[in-house]
């Protein structure tokens, strides 16, 4: 009986494959990110980015020789595992380019998977988009000729953030709290490093590491941080331990600043509210009231399109990777990956914010970034420059500095090996 | 010492917080002998229909009009689920439950979207009750401890003092006698079990807004309801109430600790280096772990009394 | 199940070895055979759970520490051999990963096994959240998030085997996967297995007649353990990648749903469970943003209608094939089919319809069954609304009429329902 089973199960299962309609000059990027599941509506907003700017490539001459961008959604339910069985399923139907940014521990799984491969498989070749994956490690240690990363690394947010308080000196107690887990960790390590190269005479006045999602109430930390007399906040964290982390401070009456990596993710601002006002600042590389804003038709245009609550335009990078990438076919001439990922290496371009360059040495672009502070829209009383609101909400960001691109860069322990 | 009293309210009122959440669990499992898998499911449940009702007609009517429709949600799971289930034995009816978070959280996603709603605290409520060295006690977490202590109160009046309590406390020990007195003995079950799913909703109403409101917020809570209902004693309320506040203080107290195992050997004279075998768990700080401590607590117990703290019954 | 090898058990084992050795021969395509190869690593990890829920009556919700845990030791061991540190062959790294587990069995064993019942569930729930917490907090051997990579194929070819090529893979977890099936129904046979039975079905009758329930649980648990560490290596092999997702709760709620809708009162209902497990996340997913919600809702179906999962339903036939009376069945069973075709259509129109109306950001536009319709129209709702209720009629209508046959027939053939089974 299972053989039965096993047959109607598999015969089943060869049809699903998305053998979607799509001629020679189609070039199709396959999207694997969370599309069901706790983390659906991050994969689908993602995905709806990326489907708005195929749209505009397509409407302005394509990529290469007029050749169509298209974008297939595979749900990788934010499992490295589930990640690598969809990975298959890409290159059963001939798609040669992935991208996908939730979760390191996907990132590296399919980076791995990916180089193994390409090198079992030469002439088959798969690049890697990774437009929102952030653990150093990927340009570093783990860096691949096949990889390239549209996002600045934490490490990178890091330098900026430290850069940026270079000549601030009211910031003198610093306290960290991070997740425990990989990126937490380096957050920590990294910001004990470089405020110790750059600001000796700060203190840190704690360094906290609590377990990853297990913290139900942060108003014992609060007390701690405020006992501490810390005067700023770095934290890496993401998710709930943000959102319960900022309003715990709200309650305990902490009014230090928190710099943080994701205070503007999506889904933060909506359960924020007003605790966040003034409290919380994020490093980015873009924030709708950005001035100038060469992306706002863009981001119209995706709010007309898209216009649910919880979604919103917030992936620049989005933008400037698949603008690069029909560029980068235009200058191999040719839709080859090989030839692509060549082109794209060292490229220089001139993205909305900005100059920006996919470094060479390790596939990290390098990009300008900006330190903002949430307020309350100019409509709700806020700042006059706070004209948008995050996620259709009340509150919007406020920029406190533009960190150009050279600011942000560190080096790398890249050794690239090409084909 | 103000640093201590501080932390000291901060336990007890997260303590009580859990407390409300564990009573039902423990009332439901000590009177029909059901572990209800999806108990968190309804504190989230409850969570949300408050949100929605305070959006519509405030928080106050919330308080009330949330946890009765959660209750009846869960007196329908009962006749039309768990009383389905009944024949098959505890084990079946705890893998109903089970069913049942994974349907309720899914059902969540769909109604109210997959990411937080923002349920606020009212502005009546917001603000500090008092200050302590700088630190403020916020008003809501003083009123989340005066429900929770409310409904202790409450629970103990009627099981003890009504008519209706006195008919559950005996169909739970002898149904057929009762039965035979012309009470509904079912129909006591489908009650019992749609009040111990309204005190989970209850604790929704209360916790939502002090934490945060998203469809995560029953997978986070879950574990930590059964390891208080473990460490209590299962069955047992009062048990229940001392691991609550055990709980609440051990992990508030524990954030504050920057203790490490290496500082314990170190003082035995023995140093802890990276060379150390398994020097990283060595060096693990006290305040890092504090969050799992319940765990361990958990473990411990089992360990030196696995009856629990105020269990009667083996096994 | 009897005792000795009847011609009955050799025609199902054989044909469960021709099936796992000819899946790959007559299904092919790289992504069915990585279905297939998750589908022979799941039927290890849901046999081995079944040796706890279904043979020794343990509900564990933490299942996957084990076999997550072997996963991370194979991994470890497999670099080790990869650096050349140790010379170790690579498909016998399962022995590996199932002694980890057996380790890690023994020592949470002997904490949670002291109780039974629902405590056991919920301290089964307190350890897996434990183990994942710590998972992450020491990335030094778990490798943090970004987990633990290898390459199977760094330890060279043994006897022309370089495990490169996915089909090799499948082979290897096929092998396993029957060397598994083989070991865990003989430890059914032996006085474990037995006395595993006695404890689950009367703790306190096993006590007097003097056997120590807590030692056989303990005992019980450990095996199982082995055998989840077997498949956590094997997953290792097959994904050259570790990470805390292979610890946590999630998939230790799988292995629970696996292994119950296939039927734990049976040996094979894992088999059959582990199957649909895995096309139901492999290959539903590619279909249906809404498959955690039919999963979710067949396994409370299961649990309310079939608590003896689809083993039972199946097993229960074969006394009336043999007794040439399907026949008289077959009308009704046909009927019922129809009518769940219906409520089916029905629900998954409206589960559908819902998914696309709640995401705001979808077009309202859709196509389902080759119709094309507007999700925010009343006439769809309706339609699929009608078609769900119709269905349900039918359903309680011809379920009435299954349970008349089935009770005419077996008054026929003098004998119940079959009841539980080893």
């Amino acid at each position: 009986m299972s053989t039965r089973f096993v047959r109607a199960a598999l015969l089943a299962a060869t049809c699903v494959l998305p053998f979607t309609a799509h001629s020679a000059d189609t070039v199709r990027i396959a999207y694997i990110d969370p599309l069901s599941g706790a983390f659906a509506n991050v994969g689908e907003s993602g995905l709806h980015h990326f489907q708005l700017m195929a749209e505009e490539i397509n409407a302005h001459g394509g990529l290469y020789q007029g050749s169509k961008l298209e974008i297939v959604p595979f749900d990788d339910k934010t499992s490295p595992q589930e990640a690598l069985n969809q990975l298959k399923r890409v290159i059963d139907a001939g798609i040669r380019y992935i991208s996908q940014g939730n979760g390191s521990s996907v990132a590296a799984a399919l980076v791995d998977a990916v180089n193994r491969y390409n090198e079992r498989n030469p002439g088959k070749e798969i690049v890697y988009l990774n437009y929102a994956a952030v653990d150093p490690v990927l340009t570093n240690e783990k860096c691949s000729f096949w990889h390239f990363r549209f996002d600045a690394n934490s490490d990178m947010k890091m330098e900026a953030l430290t850069n940026w308080m270079l000549p601030n000196k009211n910031i003198k107690k610093v306290y960290l709290i991070n997740q425990d887990y990989s990126f937490g960790q380096s957050v920590a390590k990294m910001a004990r490093e470089l405020l110790a190269k750059k600001r000796p005479d700060v203190q840190i006045v704690g360094d906290d590491l609590h377990p990853l999602g297990q913290v139900k109430d942060f108003a014992p930390y609060v007390a701690k941080i405020k006992q501490s007399g810390a005067d700023a906040v770095i934290t890496g964290n993401w998710g709930n331990d943000i959102t319960l982390l900022i309003k715990a401070a709200k309650d305990g009456g902490l009014t230090a600043p928190f710099f943080t990596y994701y205070g503007g993710g999506l889904g933060v601002m909506p359960a924020l509210g007003d605790a966040a006002v003034g409290r919380v600042k994020q490093v980015t590389e873009y924030h709708t009231n950005i001035q100038p804003n060469k992306s706002l038709a863009f981001a119209e245009e995706y709010w007309k399109k898209f216009p649910a609550k919880g979604d919103d335009f917030y992936y620049l990078r989005v933008r400037t990777m698949l603008q690069m990438f029909a560029e980068a076919t235009k200058k191999a001439k040719s839709v080859e990956p090989k030839a692509v990922a060549y082109a794209l290496e060292g490229m220089n371009f001139a993205s909305d914010t900005g100059g920006v360059v996919m470094r060479k040495d390790d596939h990290q672009l390098v990009q300008p970034l900006y330190l903002s502070t949430i307020y309350r829209v100019a409509a709700k009383g806020g700042p006059a420059e706070v004209k948008y609101g995050v996620e259709g909400t009340d509150y919007g960001f406020k920029t406190d500095a533009r960190i150009e691109a050279k600011d942000t860069a560190l080096p790398t322990t890249c050794k690239m090996a090409r084909p | 010492m103000d640093f201590v009293l501080v932390q000291l309210l901060n336990g007890i009122s997260y303590g009580l917080l859990l407390f409300m959440l564990a009573s039902g669990l423990t009332l439901v499992f000590s009177l029909m002998g059901v572990l209800n898998f999806a108990h968190a499911s309804f504190y989230m449940l409850g969570a949300y229909f408050a949100y929605q009702a305070s959006v519509l007609v405030g928080f106050w009517p919330a308080l009330v009009i949330a946890p009765l429709a959660a209750a009846g949600l869960g007196m329908l799971v009962e006749r039309f689920g768990l009383r389905r289930a009944h024949p098959h034995g505890h084990v079946a009816e705890l893998l109903f439950t089970f069913g049942l978070a994974y349907l309720v959280e899914e059902a969540v996603h769909l109604i109210w979207g997959r990411s937080a709603v923002n349920y606020k605290i009212p502005p009546e409520l917001d603000g500090p009750l008092f200050s302590i060295m700088g630190t403020q006690f916020p008003v809501y977490r003083g009123f989340m401890a005066l429900i929770a202590v409310a409904m202790l109160v409450s629970i103990w009046l009627v099981l003890t003092r009504t008519r209706i309590g006195l008919v559950i406390t005996a169909a739970l020990t002898h149904p057929g006698t009762v039965e035979a007195l012309g009470h509904n003995v079912p129909r006591v079950f489908m009650l019992v079990f749609g009040g111990g799913v309204g005190l989970a909703a209850l604790a929704g109403v209360v916790g939502g807004n002090a934490f945060v409101t998203d469809p995560g917020m029953a997978a986070a809570l879950g574990p930590i309801i059964f390891v208080i209902v473990v460490t209590g004693g299962m069955g047992s309320l009062a048990g229940a109430f001392y691991a609550s506040l055990i709980i609440g203080c051990l992990v508030t107290f524990s954030v504050a600790l920057d203790w490490r195992l290496a500082d314990l050997f170190a003082r035995f004279g023995l140093a802890v280096t990276p060379q150390t075998p398994l020097a990283t768990l060595w060096n693990i700080k006290l305040s890092q772990a504090a969050p799992t401590l319940p765990y361990l607590l958990m473990v411990l117990m089992l360990i030196l009394r696995p009856r629990g703290l105020m269990g009667t019954r083996e096994g | 199940m009897g005792v000795p090898m009847t011609r009955g058990r050799w025609a199902t084992w054989g044909g469960a070895a021709l099936a796992l050795a000819l899946a790959p021969q007559v299904i092919s395509g790289g992504f069915a055979l990585t279905l297939m190869t998750q589908m022979a690593i799941m039927i290890i990890f849901a046999l081995s759970y079944n040796m706890l829920l279904g043979q020794g009556g343990m509900l564990s919700f933490g299942h996957a520490v084990y076999s997550g845990l072997g996963a991370y030791f194979a991994v470890h061991a497999l670099n080790l051999v990869a650096k050349g540190a140790i010379g170790y062959p690579v498909s016998l790294l399962p022995l590996v990963g199932g002694l980890a587990g057996a380790l890690f069995g023994a020592l949470f064993g002997w904490v949670s096994t002291r109780r039974a019942g629902t405590t056991f569930a919920m301290i089964s729930l307190g350890i897996v959240e434990l183990v994942y917490a710590m998972v992450l907090m020491l990335p030094g051997f778990f490798g943090g998030e970004g987990g633990i990579s290898t390459n199977r194929t760094a330890g060279g070819a043994h006897l022309g085997v370089t495990l490169g090529p996915a089909i090799q893979v499948y082979y290897l977890a096929a092998a396993w996967c029957f060397a598994s099936m083989i070991a865990m129904f003989a430890l059914t046979q032996t006085p474990l297995g037995r006395m595993a039975n006695a404890v689950r079905d009367n703790p306190e009758r096993a006590e007097f007649v003097g056997y120590d329930t807590q030692h056989v649980r303990f005992l019980q648990f450990v095996l199982s353990a082995f055998f989840a560490g077997v498949s956590g290596a094997l997953s290792c092999i097959n994904y050259e990648i570790v990470t805390a997702e292979n610890v946590s709760a999630v998939r230790s709620g799988g292995v629970l749903v696996a292994a119950f809708i296939g039927g734990t009162p049976f040996f094979f209902g894992p088999v059959i469970g582990a199957i649909v497990y895995v096309f139901f996340v492999g290959a539903l997913s590619g279909f249906s943003q809404a498959w955690l919600l039919y999963l979710g809702l067949f396994f409370v179906v299961m649990v309310l209608y079939a608590p003896g999962g689809i083993a039972s339903l199946i097993a229960m036939q074969f006394p009336v094939i043999r007794s040439g009376r399907l026949r008289e069945l077959l009308p009704s069973y046909l009927a019922a089919a129809g009518a769940a075709a219906v409520a089916i259509l029905g629900l998954v129109g409206v589960v559908e319809m819902i998914y696309r109306v709640s995401d705001a950001s979808l077009s309202p536009q859709m196509t389902l069954f080759g119709l094309t319709f507007h999700a925010r129209a009343a006439a769809p709702w309706i339609g699929f609304g009608l078609t769900l209720a119709a269905g349900l009629a039918l359903l309680r209508g011809a379920s009435r009429r299954v349970s008349a046959r089935w009770r005419a027939v077996q008054a026929v053939l003098g004998g119940a329902a079959p009841g539980r089974r080893a």
